[in-house]
């Protein structure tokens, strides 16, 4: 098992934002974590990346505890994240930015003398994670002219560069198009089956297009972990998302 | 050691320390709601210094001098704001730096021009030109005494402006969190001015207050801009409490370490070695102890609340 | 060799052309017989170095320091005050000032890049004024009024520093150099680290780079390079005051950067040429020229963006 979350609990104040939420996700799985608006699901992902820390509970990668590492220790560990507010190095060219996840991924940056751009490992792996994602022909192009779709593909080859073994993405089609959120659905199937996934959507058909398996999220509490058939025709699911009625 | 020199002596760190804060208060109210580096701060300080020297040598009143500087600064901290500052807001701080820093040399070279490279330099009336016997302990200079009293003064009406009036929560809502003041319907611009106008006052001041003892000079402000810098990085930008208590803190180490280092040192290393090394280790003294805090409190004494 | 210079960048041309005119520099001031220019010359090839250092981290790293003046006068007086004690070894001098340059850096760098914005500028200025005042204390040293410097550094096997010439190249030498050595870095991956966490440091942390480490490194690199121009500097004045690391000093050294145009190679050699240039002619004109120039600062930083390598790209082919 990948990710093992047993048990999360985060309380703010009084108000119950994660309760007791226990979920896993294997090798090469595509997981996806739905809710309706408020059901808690960037606390949940800031807790498994390390930037909130939980009240109670326990998050374990790879069978090790990492419930109380900060959030570079995670990525040395081999989790990556993409982030729901886009964010990319806008000053650096595109390669230069999936360069630079590279290079985290690879030790240390003391190279003071060689020209980056003649590193040929690092060059030819930061072009195969732009050519999976489909920015290759925006390799040189400042980062700052890209769409905001694009966007959101650089982050994806960012992640991916870094080669993880788990990949958190939160809400990855967030402010897309119809055509671009499909994109974004191809992208992710051709990675389908090197990392884990955690995916974090609103956008039902996409989830619906690649998960693996779901899970329900309201009130901070998973009410329903299954895999897609099952989840859609749940009557507890259906309630949750369509109220009482 | 006597008691006599030590009693000056942290009467006169206390002098320090107001004068300072009157600079520091101005300079740490507009970086922490507008965050803006304005280097021209001292600039204003000196503006007030002449002012204030010019019209004492013109009309013969230190009083009336006063009373008319006061307001002619807080005009011309509000002209600055309008024709320059408010472009600059939304500049990066490397923008900031720049401008502000051609505004110091504008200000000095007109200085220069208008009132000569030497300076001006006014004796005090003789009301307050006399000294009082402290404890019959040593003689003190009233005037310095009227320096303190006048500083402590300013500092508790700040205080109250600040913390009982509406303008003041504003001001404290705008240290912490710029985005909100907006949000509550206030005319920003204007309180941007007004604060900043203010700040300029305060300095102004400080510099009005400070000219009998050291005489108007081009450069003053630059000289004590830097300590208000250090003063408002162990207070913590945007905290006029922090601001009030840093200040305290640096002119009495930087005057005592000036007066009393050797002696101390003295008795550590030997007598010349102490005569040697002391001067330079007291001039860093302020420098030492600002990094000593940033070191364990990176955002200062009293960091504002939220950003 | 024909190859090669067919495959010369627009920055390696604009090398090659400037290496030449600095290389005949001496031979046609001398034929112009006017040695003040060479003087001038000599000033904005010191400038220039200390520019060029300070864009490695202003330009390059986004790390406003307003106390790089600092190290100039750490430089200068690593040949004044060996000099006071009879010690005029060049290599000794140079040693003192890459040494202490590197501490000064390294310890100042390490609580300065743990904060940020408004901080990092104030706290650069406060230590720079820290050094600047320990040496207007220091009565041994001349205190305020400073120290002549009575003979140059020496070298057993180099340059005969005592000729304004061979000084001169010496200069030249080093502006070389230190263009090369910031070109090297930039373009590094340890470049991209420092040019990445001045867009977005906080993404390069959630890659898993802890920049910190980077950011100091890159410091403590400008704050030596910047402290060999003060060496040179101490050497051509033949004179040391704490005036020359005056905090206007400073402000200077930023102005030339970006007068000549942040993060560009050869920005601030331009800037700093341009800067002297500007005090040279206004100067002559009145004692008051700190006037139009202050006016012409404020001016350049509200309608002027870019600096001039921004001015010269755009009227050129739009290159970068």
């Amino acid at each position: 098992m990948l990710l093992e979350v047993m048990d999360l609990y985060k309380s703010f104040g009084g108000v119950v934002a994660t309760n007791h939420v226990s979920l896993e996700v294997n090798a090469g799985e595509i997981h996806a974590v739905i809710g309706p608006n408020g059901a808690g699901k960037t606390t949940l992902v800031s807790q498994l990346a390390g930037e909130l820390k939980p009240d109670g509970g326990s998050v374990q990668l790879n069978g090790r505890r990492i419930t109380r590492l900060p959030s570079y220790r995670r990525a040395q560990l081999g989790m990556a994240r993409s982030f729901q507010i886009s964010s990319v190095v806008n000053n650096l060219s595109v390669i230069e930015n999936v360069m630079l996840a590279v290079q985290a991924r690879t030790g240390h940056s003391f190279r003071f003398i060689k020209d980056a751009m003649r590193c040929t490992d690092l060059v030819d792996s930061s072009h195969k994670s732009l050519q999976r994602v489909g920015l290759s022909d925006r390799a040189e192009s400042p980062a700052s002219d890209l769409s905001h779709g694009e966007h959101r593909q650089l982050e994806i080859a960012m992640a991916t560069a870094t080669n993880p073994k788990l990949l958190l993405l939160d809400e990855p089609m967030a402010g897309m198009g119809v055509e671009e959120s499909g994109r974004m659905v191809e992208i992710l199937n051709s990675i389908r089956g090197g990392p884990g996934i955690l995916l974090i959507e609103h956008d039902m058909d996409a989830v619906f297009a690649l998960a693996d398996r779901i899970s329900v999220l309201v009130n901070g509490a998973v009410i329903a972990c299954d895999v897609p058939d099952n989840i859609r025709n749940n009557p507890e699911v259906k309630t949750a998302y369509l109220g009482d009625d | 050691m006597d008691g006599g020199l030590f009693l000056i002596q942290l009467l006169n760190g206390i002098q320090l320390g107001v004068l300072l804060f009157l600079v520091a208060a101005g300079l740490t109210l507009v970086f922490g709601i507008m965050d803006f580096v304005n280097l021209a701060h001292g600039a204003l300080y000196m503006v007030g210094a002449f002012f204030c020297a010019w019209l004492t040598l013109n009309y013969d009143s230190f009083l009336l001098a006063l009373i008319i500087s006061v307001p002619a600064v807080f005009i011309v901290g509000y002209a600055l704001e309008l024709l320059v500052i408010r472009h600059l807001y939304h500049r990066d701080h490397l923008d900031q730096v720049l401008a502000t820093f051609g505004m110091i040399l504008i200000f000095d070279t007109l200085a220069h021009l208008i009132w000569g490279p030497a300076g001006l330099t006014f004796t005090l009336p003789d009301a307050v030109n006399g000294h009082v016997s402290l404890f019959g302990l040593t003689d003190f200079p009233v005037y310095r005494l009227l320096i303190i009293a006048a500083g402590l003064l300013v500092a508790l009406g700040l205080y109250l402006v600040i913390g009982r009036t509406r303008v003041g929560m504003l001001v404290r809502a705008g240290a912490s969190n710029r985005v909100m003041v907006g949000a509550l319907g206030v005319d920003v611009a204007k309180l941007f001015r007004y604060v900043f106008a203010a700040g300029a006052m305060l300095a102004g001041m400080a510099g009005m207050i400070i000219a009998p003892i050291t005489e108007a000079r081009i450069g003053m402000g630059n000289d004590i801009l830097i300590i208000a810098f250090v003063v408002i990085i162990i207070g913590g930008i945007g905290s006029i409490r922090g601001a009030f208590i840093a200040s305290l803190i640096v002119g009495l180490i930087d005057t005592m370490g000036r007066s009393f280092l050797d002696d101390l040192l003295k008795l550590i290393i030997s007598n010349q070695a102490a005569e040697t090394s002391a001067p330079a280790i007291s001039a860093m003294l302020v420098y030492i102890l600002m990094a000593a805090i940033l070191y364990f409190r990176p955002q200062g004494l009293f960091p504002p609340k939220v950003r | 060799m024909k190859d090669s210079l067919r495959r010369l960048s627009l920055n390696g041309w604009v090398m090659l052309v400037s290496i030449v005119l600095l290389a005949l520099a001496p031979t046609i001031t001398t034929w112009m017989d006017d040695p003040f220019l060479l003087d001038l010359i000599m000033r904005m090839v010191i400038l220039s170095i200390a520019a060029v250092s300070l864009n490695l981290i202003l330009g390059y790293g986004g790390m406003i320091s307003f106390g790089h003046a600092a190290y100039i006068g750490i430089g200068a007086y690593s040949v004044g005050i060996p000099a006071y004690y009879e010690i005029h070894s060049g290599l000794f001098q140079l040693g003192v000032t890459v040494v202490v340059c590197a501490l000064f850096a390294f310890i100042t760098g390490y609580i300065c890049l743990r904060t940020k914005g408004v901080y990092f500028i104030m706290i650069t200025l406060a230590f720079a004024q820290m050094i600047f005042f320990a040496l207007v204390s220091i009565e041994e040293y001349g205190g305020d009024d400073g120290l002549v410097i009575y003979q140059r550094s020496t070298f057993e096997f180099g340059p005969d520093l005592g000729s304004d010439i061979s000084l001169y190249y010496t200069c030249v030498v080093v502006l070389t150099l230190a263009l090369l050595i910031v070109h090297k870095i930039v373009n590094s991956r340890f470049g991209l680290v420092i040019r990445g966490s001045a867009g977005n440091d906080a993404r390069l942390m959630s890659l898993g780079i802890p920049t910190f480490r980077y950011r100091l490194v890159c410091y403590v690199i400008a704050g030596v390079i910047c402290g060999v121009a003060g060496w040179l500097l101490g050497n051509f004045t033949n004179f040391i005051s704490p005036e020359m690391m005056d905090w206007t000093r400073s402000g200077e050294l930023i102005f030339m950067v970006v007068l000549g145009g942040a993060g560009s190679l050869f920005g601030p050699v331009l800037g700093a040429v341009a800067y002297l240039t500007i005090e040279e002619v206004l100067s002559g004109i009145t004692i008051y020229w700190q006037l139009p120039f202050g006016i012409l600062l404020v001016l350049v930083v509200l309608f002027g963006k870019g600096g001039l390598t921004g001015l010269i790209a755009k009227i050129g082919r739009g290159d970068k």
